[in-house]
């Protein structure tokens, strides 16, 4: 069977930045794939070609085994894809129903937003996702950095995706909060969903990835199963740019 | 869910009505500039001859505001709005004095409608072009703009060559406030339509919210709303039916008024069109922001741009239909302010781009971006309208004049500022 995700050989500059160089990575369904490598290293870059956010100079994207144009966030979309990105993209100014269907209101017959009704199914969400959250009418700007990643997680899953981005979900959240997103990363897991993380924690990446892809400079490092490496393998990677593996 | 079955905690007045604090203070100071200048003049502030004309002379700059609210809360200006409402007053009248009248008789009755119909499309046309140029060129809205202000007043003045045009078509010449008056059975019949509609949208909102299982206020608070909202409506209407028509005015024309004689005639304005068109124009641009996608990624876009661009939003295309909306609503404005004046001269609606963005701003929209009301805007509007003409009655010189709305504009923002810091909003 295909792979879920395939990028083939994508590249990337900004002036003269080669901020991604050549890289390939695949996702299955069911699979965590971590994306690791210093600041700058350009993971954020790579799953925003993805994610439609950016459009790459070069290579090719095939979802499900086909060959298809991401030009736009809409584009991604379509194709099931959903990013929770690392700068939480979320409007201050709206309340958490807003910004959960933002670009995708839900209208009622005469096509007006129909806001009552985004309310009840955000709340319900909710219930699943953060059962604390209580802050429904106030703007997300009055949140919690907690409280604001389930309202970016939630924009994630309730529109059923099947392929979904995580651009460090937990750099701004406390431990329990934390944890949290690690059981809601193993119950998509769980129901078929491919997710591509991105985290500095090397730690939580061995215990919740599958596979942990390292990059450096722009190129791909290497892509391992974790049970294959160590965290000081990985470790080696990131620094060094050179993967122990593939040179045994 | 158990915030809904927990005891809710101790809540103000103010709070379990749901009032927008922010409102409740605009209409506070409302208040305070009227009752001291109707103190300061002796009781002729407060009489429904000057609130009549004090609506009228809103009228245009409200129109204009509206429209500035989008513009602003997307974090761009819009300061040729005066220019654009010259430029299509401009041909607006050369379509009605001058050229219409070579193929229909003077006082056709289309006359007026192409008019205007051109009028508007020229608006949107140069405020679709503004947008054009922001949006998809990055020029900024401010250079764009002040580009636009000196450029569209001067087309205007080659269309009519420098020229005043007059005097316009009878029937154009109702939107400009005391020409075209509902009168006193048709202004209390929309009336009593408004407030029914209020009643049924007030109590309409309780039943869906019920259904979906929100907490609703008590019965009482929406009450009280929904009393305060049928006593504004009726005492509005009730000031402008107490404006008699002068019997040598009726005596012009009793027919009109109908009556056969002027003697006992008894005919009062009521509402003005001019005022009609103003409030209708709000409540669409109260839906438009509040309960379409147009207005939901206007608000999205002000707060966060990247985020509206990462939901699949089209915040170039968007930035057009701003502009394009607030040129249209330019030239609606421009029907007034030349109806009004009943000709149309090249220095119409000079410094309306100052009074356009002061009312919005006054009325509580934020420069940053993503904050804003339409009602905030009519109300910023009417409270400078209001110190003007209170001032000139009162005899205070141009000057002066001056002086205090600019002051009275820093003030407004600087206590929005100050209330947004206490709230913690931002
Ligand atoms: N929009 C952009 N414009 C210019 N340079 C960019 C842009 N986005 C990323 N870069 C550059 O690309 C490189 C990779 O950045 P990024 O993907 O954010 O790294 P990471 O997420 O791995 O920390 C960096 O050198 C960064 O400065
Ligand atoms: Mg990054």
């Amino acid at each position: 069977m295909a792979p879920l995700v395939e990028m083939k050989n994508v590249s990337i500059a900004f002036g003269g930045v080669q901020a991604v160089d050549n890289v390939s990575i695949s996702l299955n369904p069911g699979e965590v794939v971590g994306l690791l490598g210093h600041n700058g290293a350009g993971k954020s870059t790579l799953i925003k070609m993805l994610s439609g956010a950016y459009k790459m100079d070069s290579g090719e994207i095939w979802i499900n085994g086909k060959k298809v144009q991401i030009n736009s966030p809409r584009d991604a979309r379509d194709n099931a894809i959903e990013t929770i990105y690392q700068t939480l993209a979320l409007a201050d100014n709206l309340d958490a129903a807003s910004n959960l269907f933002l670009g995708r209101e839900l209208t009622n017959a005469m096509g007006f937003v129909d806001d009552d009704r985004m309310e009840a199914e955000t709340r319900k969400i909710m219930a699943r996702l953060n059962p604390n959250f209580k802050k429904l009418k106030e703007p997300v700007s009055a949140l919690s950095g907690g409280q604001r990643q389930s309202v970016a997680i939630a924009r994630a899953v309730y529109f059923n995706a099947k392929i979904l981005i995580m651009d460090e979900p937990t750099a701004a959240l406390g431990v329990h909060e934390t944890a949290m997103v690690a059981e809601l990363i193993q119950e998509l897991k769980k129901q078929g969903l491919g997710i591509f993380l991105i985290s500095h924690d090397t730690r939580e990446m061995m215990e919740l990835c599958d596979r942990v892809a390292v990059m450096k400079n722009g190129q791909m490092v290497g892509a391992e199963r974790v049970e294959d490496v160590t965290e000081d393998d990985i470790l080696s990677m990131i620094i060094l740019g050179k993967n122990p593996k593939a040179a045994a | 869910m158990s915030d809904q079955t927990k005891i809710p905690p101790k809540r103000s007045f103010v709070q379990t009505l749901e009032l927008d604090m922010r409102l409740l203070g605009m209409i506070a100071a409302f208040i305070i500039v009227a009752v001291a200048f109707n103190i300061l003049t002796g009781g002729r502030f407060l009489t429904p001859r000057n609130i009549f004309n004090l609506t009228i002379q809103t009228a245009s700059v409200g129109i204009m505001a509206t429209g500035m609210v989008f513009v602003i809360v997307t974090r761009h200006i819009d300061l040729s709005v005066g220019a654009i409402l010259a430029a299509c007053s401009a041909l607006m009248a050369m379509t009605q004095v001058r050229w219409l009248p070579e193929f229909l008789e003077i006082g056709h009755w289309a006359i007026p409608w192409i008019a205007i119909m051109v009028g508007v499309a020229l608006g949107a046309l140069i405020g679709a072009f503004n947008g054009w140029l922001i949006g998809y060129q990055g020029i900024p809205a401010f250079i764009v703009t002040l580009g636009g202000f000196l450029i569209w007043r001067n087309v205007g003045w080659y269309q009519t060559a420098g020229q005043t045009i007059g005097p316009l078509d009878q029937t154009f010449m109702t939107f400009g406030g005391i020409n075209g008056t509902l009168g006193g059975p048709l202004s209390w019949a929309l009336g009593l339509a408004a407030i029914a509609f209020v009643l049924f949208a007030i109590f309409k909102s309780r039943h869906t919210k019920a259904t979906h299982g929100f907490s609703v206020k008590p019965m009482w608070a929406e009450l009280t709303i929904a009393g305060i909202a049928v006593a504004a409506i009726a005492g509005f209407i009730g000031v402008l039916t107490n404006y008699a028509v002068p019997e040598r005015v009726v005596a012009r024309d009793p027919s009109r008024y109908g009556c056969d004689v002027a003697e006992g005639c008894n005919a009062v304005y009521g509402l003005p069109i001019s005022v009609l068109l103003l409030i209708g124009i709000a409540a669409v641009m109260t839906v438009i922001a509040r309960r379409t996608r147009f207005g939901r990624y206007i608000f999205a876009t002000g707060g966060n741009p990247d985020a509206a661009e990462l939901s699949g939003i089209n915040t170039r295309m968007l930035t057009v239909k701003i502009f394009a909306l607030m040129g249209a609503l330019c030239a609606i404005a421009a029907v007034v302010a030349s109806a009004r004046l009943a000709n149309h001269s090249n220095d119409l609606g000079t410094l309306d781009e100052l009074r356009v963005i002061a009312a919005a701003v006054i009325g509580g929209t934020a420069l940053s971006g993503g904050i804003g009301t339409i009602y905030g805007a009519i109300l910023g509007a009417l409270i400078m309208q209001s110190l003007q003409s209170g001032m000139a009655m009162v005899g205070v010189d141009a000057p002066l004049q001056n002086i205090v709305v600019g002051a009275v504009l820093v003030f407004a923002v600087f206590i929005d500022i100050q209330y947004r810091k206490r709230v913690g909003a931002k």
